[in-house]
C-alpha cells in the first residue's frame, strides 16, 4: 500500500446522502477479477448519459453535464466532499477501488458505512468523519470559491483551509499508523503467528467440534 | 459483571489486543463466493503466502450464476470466468466444503452455511458478502468483509478489529395474521434509518423474537446491515438448537451433547448493559413496503407514499423528492395503487422454505394478474429448491404464473439475467432497493414473500391480510 503523506488537494463535493456502494460501482463492472481499473466507471449510472458495461471504450460515451463530478471546476479533484452514510450497502472493495482509480485519497462525510470504512483504510484511502456544521461549511466554501483546496495533515490530524483556518478531526492510532506507513496489514498480523496458533491449540481443546 | 452475548462471543475470540483496543479476532468459518474472492486469491499468491487453515472454507458460487438453462452452462463470457476463477482457487486451495454450480447443495452463500450445519453458534462468521449478519442468527459474530479482509483471513485466520458499540432491539408481543420477519426487519429500519445502527452490533431479543423460526431471525439478522449495523444476533434457545440437530456439518454423539451445553450460554446475561435499548411492539406492525430508494423509505401497505413537503431537514427533503423521482411516483398515492410489473420472491432475505410456504399459501389456486410481466420464484439453494418440490410448491407457483428456477442471488442484484428493464416496477422480496439495484433504471418496492405474492395476484401492492 503507498503511504500517506500530507498533501494539498482540490475539493468536489457531492451532496447527498446514503450514497450506496452500487452507485459509486454499478455491479456490472464486480465481474472482473483484477483490482485495478475501475475508475473510469466510478459513479456509472450518474457520471454517463448511457449505460455502461464492462469492456465499453469509456472516453467515447455521453457524459452526464448535471453530474457534479463532470463539471470543469472539480477535474483532478482529490477530496470527495459528502453528506451522511456514504458507502451504504455492499461489502464491495470496488467500491474503494473504483475512488482511488477516479483519483481520490480523501473522503470528509457526516458518517460512512462501517465496511466502506474498513475498506478504505486497507487502500490508502483516508475517510474523515466532520461534524455537520464543519461539513456545511465546507459545502459552501467549495461552491462559493472556485478551485478550492484543502491541506490534509494525518500526522497532524488536521484539515487546513486556505484561509488558515485548521479543521482537526479524529482517526483511529492503529489505522493512522498503518496508512503514514503504508503498511501490509497481513504482514503486521504474521508478526503474531506465534500467538495465533497457541489461540488455535486452545481453541481445539475447548470447542473440538470447530475443528472435526 | 452481567454480560451481553455480543461481549461473551467478543472475548471468547480475541487472540490479543492492543492498549487502544484494536484487537485481533480469530475467525472459525470463512465463507467464500465468486465475486469478491479472485483478488483475495491472487494477493495471497503474489505474496508467496499460504492459507492457514483451509478446514475453515465453505464456498460456493451464486452471484453470477444463471438461474436457467443449466444445461447451457454460464452464457456470459466475464461471468464465467469468475466462476472458474473460483472453481481453479478452491481446487489449488481446497475447503472444507465446496459447492460448485449445479451442485445439488449450491446456493446463496447465506443460505447454503446454515442449512448445511456451517454455521454454528459461537462462531466467528465472515465473508466477502455484506449480508453474512444474517448468520447471527445462530449468535455468532457475523459480519461482512472487504476483499483485502478475505485475503487477511485466508492468510492468518484472523481480522483486525475494534470491538463495536451494543443495542438492544427489543420486541414484545405476537405478530399479526400475515406479519413476517420481514415486515418486522423493515419496520426497525424505518424506525431507527440505515444509519441508526451504524458502529453497532444488534441483538434482537423480546418474546416476538423468540416466538420466530430459524429462517425468520435469518431473515431479521439479514437485513441488520441495512439499518447500518456491523452485526446481528439472536441468542440460543432451543429453536436453535432443534434447527442444527443431524446436519451435515453439525457434531454428532458425544461432541454434540458437549456443543450444546455451551451454545445454552450464548446468550446475555440478567442485567448485562447495552449502550443503547429500542422498544417495539409487535402488534403494530403492519405489512411493509418500501416506496423509495433506501431500505429506510418504508411505510405500512394501509399508508400513502409520504410528502417531501411535509419533511423539514432540507438534506433529507431533497433525498425524498430524488426517491420520488427516481422511482416515478407522487406524494400522497396509496400504496395500495401503485402497479407493479414484476415481482421477484427469492434473495439470501427470504428464499428458504418457510418463504416459499408463505408465497405459496397466498398463490394457492390463484394466479398472477396479466399486468404483471414477469414473476420469478428462485430458491435460495438446491436443497431448498428440492424440498418445495417435494412439497409440490413449484407447481403452485408455475399454476399461478410464476418462473420456477434454478437457485442463485438471480434478481436482487441482476448480476445474471434476471434484471428490470429501464422504469420496470418490482415488488421484490430482497433487501436492497437502491437505484438500479435491480437493473438499471428499475424501481425496487421491498416487501416479504407474501405481500410479494399478492401483489402479483392483484397486480398492485395490496394488503396480504384481506386475502389469507
Ligand atoms: S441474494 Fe442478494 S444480497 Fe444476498 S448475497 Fe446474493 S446478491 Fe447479496
Amino acid at each position: 500500500m503507498e503511504k500517506f503523506v500530507k498533501f494539498d488537494g482540490l475539493v468536489a463535493p457531492l451532496d447527498r446522502s446514503n450514497v450506496d456502494t452500487d452507485a459509486i460501482i454499478p455491479k456490472q463492472f464486480l465481474k472482473s477479477i483484477k483490482r485495478s481499473g475501475f475508475g473510469p466507471n466510478a459513479f456509472d449510472e450518474w457520471r454517463y448519459m448511457d449505460h455502461g458495461e464492462p469492456g465499453m471504450d469509456n472516453s467515447k460515451r455521453p457524459l452526464n453535464p448535471n453530474f457534479v463530478l463532470n463539471q470543469a471546476r472539480y477535474q483532478g479533484a482529490s477530496i470527495l466532499l459528502t453528506r451522511s452514510n456514504f458507502g451504504c450497502g455492499s461489502s464491495r472493495e470496488h467500491a474503494p477501488w473504483a475512488l482511488l482509480d477516479y483519483g481520490f485519497r480523501v473522503i470528509l462525510a457526516e458518517s460512512f458505512a462501517d465496511i466502506f470504512f474498513n475498506n478504505c483504510f486497507k487502500n490508502g484511502i483516508l475517510p474523515i468523519v466532520l461534524p455537520k456544521e464543519e461539513v456545511d461549511a465546507l459545502f459552501g466554501l467549495t461552491e462559493h470559491t472556485p478551485g478550492f483546496r484543502l491541506t490534509v495533515d494525518l500526522a497532524q490530524q488536521q484539515l487546513v483551509r486556505p484561509d488558515g483556518h485548521v479543521i482537526g478531526f479524529q482517526v483511529d492510532p492503529f489505522r493512522k499508523e498503518c496508512l503514514l506507513n503504508g503498511w501490509d496489514d497481513i504482514g503486521l498480523t504474521l508478526r503474531h503467528a506465534e500467538a495465533i496458533r497457541e489461540f488455535e491449540e486452545r481453541r481445539k481443546q475447548q470447542q473440538p467440534w470447530l475443528f472435526a | 459483571m452481567p454480560q451481553t452475548l455480543y461481549d461473551k462471543l467478543w472475548n471468547d475470540h480475541v487472540v490479543r489486543q492492543e492498549a487502544d483496543g484494536t484487537a485481533l479476532i480469530y475467525i472459525d468459518r470463512h465463507l467464500i463466493h465468486e465475486v469478491t474472492s479472485p483478488q483475495a486469491f491472487e494477493g495471497l499468491k503474489l505474496a508467496g503466502r499460504k492459507p492457514w487453515r483451509v478446514s475453515s472454507i465453505v464456498a460456493t458460487a451464486d452471484h453470477n450464476t444463471p438461474t436457467d438453462h443449466w444445461d447451457e452452462g454460464i452464457k456470459d463470457p466475464v461471468s464465467r470466468q469468475q466462476v472458474e476463477t473460483l472453481d481453479s482457487n478452491i481446487r489449488e486451495v481446497g475447503a472444507l466444503a465446496y459447492f460448485p454450480f449445479k451442485d445439488l447443495r449450491q446456493g446463496i452463500v447465506h443460505v447454503v452455511g446454515p442449512e448445511n450445519g456451517a454455521t454454528l453458534p459461537g462462531m466467528t462468521v465472515v465473508c466477502g458478502d455484506s449480508h453474512t449478519s444474517t448468520h447471527g442468527a445462530f449468535a455468532c459474530m457475523a459480519h461482512g468483509i472487504g476483499t483485502s479482509e478475505v485475503e487477511h483471513v485466508l492468510a492468518t485466520q484472523c481480522l483486525i478489529q475494534k470491538k463495536s458499540k451494543s443495542m438492544l432491539i427489543r420486541v414484545e408481543g405476537q405478530l399479526g395474521k400475515g406479519v413476517t420477519a420481514k415486515d418486522l426487519a423493515l419496520a426497525i429500519i424505518g424506525r431507527i434509518g440505515t444509519a441508526g445502527g451504524t458502529g453497532y452490533a444488534i441483538e434482537f431479543g423480546g418474546s416476538t423474537i423468540r416466538s420466530l423460526s430459524m429462517e425468520g431471525r435469518m431473515t431479521l439478522c439479514n437485513m441488520a446491515i441495512e439499518a447500518g449495523a456491523r452485526l446481528g444476533l439472536v441468542a440460543v434457545d432451543d429453536v436453535t438448537i432443534n434447527y442444527l440437530k443431524d446436519r451435515p456439518f453439525s457434531p454428532k454423539g458425544e461432541l454434540w451433547d458437549k456443543a450444546v451445553a455451551y451454545w445454552r450460554t450464548l446468550r446475555s446475561d440478567e442485567g448485562a448493559c447495552f449502550d443503547c435499548t429500542v422498544d417495539l411492539r409487535a402488534e403494530a406492525i403492519l405489512p411493509q413496503v418500501t416506496w423509495g430508494t433506501s431500505p429506510e423509505m418504508v411505510v405500512p401497505v394501509t399508508a400513502v407514499v409520504p410528502d417531501p413537503a411535509q419533511e423539514s431537514d432540507p438534506v433529507k427533503r431533497e433525498g425524498m423528492e430524488r426517491a420520488l423521482q427516481y422511482m416515478g411516483l407522487s406524494p400522497n398515492t396509496p400504496i395500495k395503487s401503485i402497479g407493479i410489473d414484476k415481482v421477484f420472491i427469492g434473495s439470501c432475505t427470504n428464499s428458504r422454505i418457510e418463504d416459499l410456504r408463505q408465497a405459496a399459501a397466498v398463490l394457492k389456486g390463484r394466479r398472477k394478474a396479466d399486468s404483471v410481466k414477469l414473476a420469478l420464484a428462485v430458491p435460495g439453494s438446491g436443497l431448498v429448491k428440492r424440498q418445495a418440490e417435494a412439497e409440490g410448491l413449484d407447481k403452485i407457483f408455475v399454476a399461478a404464473g410464476f418462473e420456477w428456477r434454478e437457485p442463485g442471488c438471480s434478481m436482487c442484484l441482476a448480476m445474471n439475467a434476471d434484471r428490470l428493464e429501464p422504469g420496470e416496477r418490482c415488488a421484490s422480496t430482497s433487501n436492497r432497493n437502491f437505484e438500479g439495484r435491480q437493473g438499471p433504471g428499475g424501481r425496487t418496492h421491498l416487501v416479504s414473500p407474501a405481500m410479494a405474492a399478492a401483489a402479483a395476484i392483484a397486480g398492485h401492492f395490496a394488503d396480504v391480510r384481506d386475502i389469507l
